[in-house]
């Protein structure tokens, strides 16, 4: 009887010990959850990995980013195509919220809220995340929209089909369907200038250099130093899109 | 201003709160609304199909073949709407050249492709082919001809022959049950799996849309069984009607459980985006939902077809009942869909607020093509009936 129960023991503590071992060598395989990149999982450890940073503080709204981009990629001047815009959040004394973007703040912004109820306001630039796990590359049916190998979210314009199925995916609104092209269109981080290593253009043109960009494989990058040595946020993070897009000083109500 | 852009400006003047700047337009319009209205009668009519030849349900017998012809030919029309709204349509076929497997909408085609080839065309086949035989030897001139291209070759009438595609097609039925079933859910999973759009990513979707398939594709064979009846000056069989009309009720209660549930389990959970789903529905959706598609659509037809289940009233009016409340229920799916479609896209995505929709008259997504892809499959099914009438096959016993 007490042979029998040391055998058991035994042959439980082996059983154990290997389930144990076994987990510790697959979890030892998988990737580390990476506190500074949130959900972002790196990749392309060999040249750079793009990754945007924005900071709130400095932005003061001017809509120079939003107009420049329109120039600089041909997108249509209508107010309803954007791949770049800013949204001006204004937060009353009454704990009611108001958001406004007039033509993508490419006007500027005139505050609508009188200054007395006024408690904070402040603007918050957008542009495609260019997530890691990006649900609009999930979903693409042809596989027109794809991550370059630095991490950068683009639309082949010569094989989309229209379905508009990504404008869908993208938690974000960064996508709009080009209306003279009919196809899908979207902020490509100025893909022809990044490869010459020039910036993009909404950036090289922020009067405050509120919004950079960079290799987030060089931790002495800009984008890098940023990201560690500040309070950053990506815009819901719940979604798991792995959003390269960093935020200083993001406030709770912008989504 | 440049009149292209007409209806965006008008729409534009119309948003309520906040949205972001590229969401004034809806990406998705009419045409895929109608995508899973017909793929959901091709789905539903061919389980009806399947009800009387997998599961003997005999009283069926004089639908059978309707309800699979309904199939197909709401089958050929289902994907036009889905080309016809892409922004290149002559690329459409990448989809099936060079699908890009992680997406929901690559795979679809192959699944619709395995419906219509494989299920559907070789289950009427084998239905017909002793009838087309037999036609193709009595028949004259273009007809005969026809018929006999159809039957591909065969000439075999011998008792042996008939058994054969008797069990070949009750295999292919066997094997279509399933397919119907992966046919609309994937529909259903093509929305689901969102997850940027709260009102469409619920694991109940492609099961949601699944049951107003079968609601709505028995709904459609039993208005049609009506109406073919009445040109044709012939009697409706009472018990078959009666019996198609029992099901729908019972799978109307299905389809009515599944979507409370979804509801209950989002009221209940009222996660972040309960807010703008609540004021979507109470607001931009009070009509097509809560009117068109619960209230006409659902119960209205419970409460009839409930009552119907224990008060039989004379048979002219029980046929002007179904007839009714086919029609009602067909509305109902009709919106059912709208509101997901249309629905999902009213709300800013930022969960602050609304853009609007109005239908066009005209243009490729206006009223106007959407009603003729609606109309489009009656024609087909006349034009199937008047080559393969059913009336007209010998009675074969499964
Ligand atoms: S922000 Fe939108 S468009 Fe950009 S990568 Fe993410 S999902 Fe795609
Ligand atoms: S619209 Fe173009 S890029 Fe977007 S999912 Fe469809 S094919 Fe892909």
């Amino acid at each position: 009887m007490t042979e029998q129960k040391t055998s058991l023991s035994r042959r439980n503590f082996l059983r154990n010990a290997g389930v144990t071992a076994g987990t510790l060598v697959i979890t030892s395989t998988l990737p580390s959850f990476n506190a500074v990149l949130y959900a972002a999982v790196k990749r392309n450890t060999k040249g750079p990995w793009f990754g945007i940073a924005i900071d709130i503080e400095k932005c003061i709204g001017c809509g120079t980013c939003a107009k420049t981009c329109k120039i600089e990629n041909d997108v249509p001047q209508e107010p309803f195509f954007f791949r770049s815009w800013v949204e001006q959040y204004t937060i009353r004394k009454d704990g009611s919220l108001k958001v406004e973007s007039p033509n993508g703040g490419i006007d500027g912004f005139k505050q609508s809220v009188p200054a007395e109820e006024i408690e904070k306001t402040f603007f918050v630039p957008k542009m495609c995340n260019h997530c890691s796990k990006s649900p609009c590359v999930q979903v693409c049916p042809v596989g027109a929209t794809y991550e370059t190998e630095e991490g950068i979210v683009l639309v082949d314009e010569k094989y989309c089909i229209g379905c508009k199925y990504c404008i869908q995916a993208c938690p974000y609104g960064c996508r709009y369907f080009h209306p003279d092209k009919h196809v899908v269109d979207k902020c490509t981080l100025c893909f022809h200038r990044v490869k010459k290593g020039l910036n993009p253009a909404c950036m090289d043109n922020c009067p405050t250099k509120a919004r950079i960009s960079g290799d987030l494989n060089d931790p002495a990058s800009e984008v890098s130093k940023f990201i560690r040595t500040k309070n950053v946020y990506v815009l819901k993070p719940h979604l798991n899109t792995g959003s390269k897009l960093y935020y200083n000083a993001l406030n709770q109500e912008v989504r | 201003m440049n009149p292209e852009f007409e209806h965006l400006y008008q729409a534009l003047s119309k948003v309520d709160g906040f949205i972001y700047p590229n969401e004034i337009e809806l990406s998705w319009s009419i045409l895929i609304v109608l995508y899973p209205f017909i793929t959901g009668l091709v789905a539903g009519a061919f389980i009806l199909a399947s009800l009387e030849r997998v599961f003997n349900v005999k009283s069926l017998k004089p639908t059978y073949v309707i309800a699979l012809l309904t199939s197909f030919a709401f089958l050929l029309v289902a994907t036009m709407p889905l080309i016809f709204h892409l922004g290149q349509p002559l690329r459409a076929w990448e989809i099936m050249m060079t699908p890009h497997l992680t997406s929901a909408m690559a795979i679809f085609g192959f699944v619709y492709l395995w419906y219509l080839m494989i299920v559907l065309l070789l289950e009427i086949w084998f239905d017909y082919r002793y009838d087309l035989v037999l036609w193709a030897r009595e028949s004259k001139g273009i007809k005969k001809w026809m018929y006999k291209a159809l039957a591909l070759g065969s000439d075999d009438i011998s008792p042996k022959s008939l058994k054969l595609d008797d069990k070949l097609g009750y295999i292919v039925t066997v094997i279509g049950i399933p397919s119907a079933f992966l046919l609309h859910g994937y529909v259903g999973f093509i929305f689901g799996s969102i997850k940027a759009n709260p009102w469409w990513s619920t694991v109940m979707m492609p099961i949601i849309f699944l049951f107003s398939a079968m609601v709505s594709g028995i709904a459609l064979v039993m208005v049609l069984y009506i109406v073919i009846n009445h040109l044709r000056k012939q009697k409706i069989d009472m018990l078959c009607l009666d019996t198609i009309a029992k099901y729908l009720f019972y799978i109307i209660i299905i389809d009515f459980t599944m979507e409370s549930l979804d509801q209950i389990h989002r009221i209940y959970e009222a996660e972040e985006s309960f807010e703008i789903i609540s004021l979507l529905i109470s607001g931009h959706l009070n009509f097509t939902l809560l009117i068109m598609q619960v209230g006409l659509g659902m119960f209205l037809p419970l409460a009839t077809l409930g009552i119907i289940q224990f008060y039989k009233p004379e048979e002219k009016l029980r046929k002007l009942i179904y007839f009714i409340t086919g029609i009602l229920v067909l509305i109902g799916i009709f919106f059912m869909r709208w509101n997901v479609v249309i629905g999902g896209q009213l709300f800013s995505k930022s969960f602050l607020g609304f853009t609007s929709f109005k239908l066009s008259l005209i243009g490729p997504e206006g009223f106007l093509m959407a009603s003729i892809w609606l109309v489009v499959p009656f024609f087909i099914l006349a034009f199937l009936l008047w080559l393969f009438p059913p009336w007209k096959k010998t009675p074969v016993e499964h």
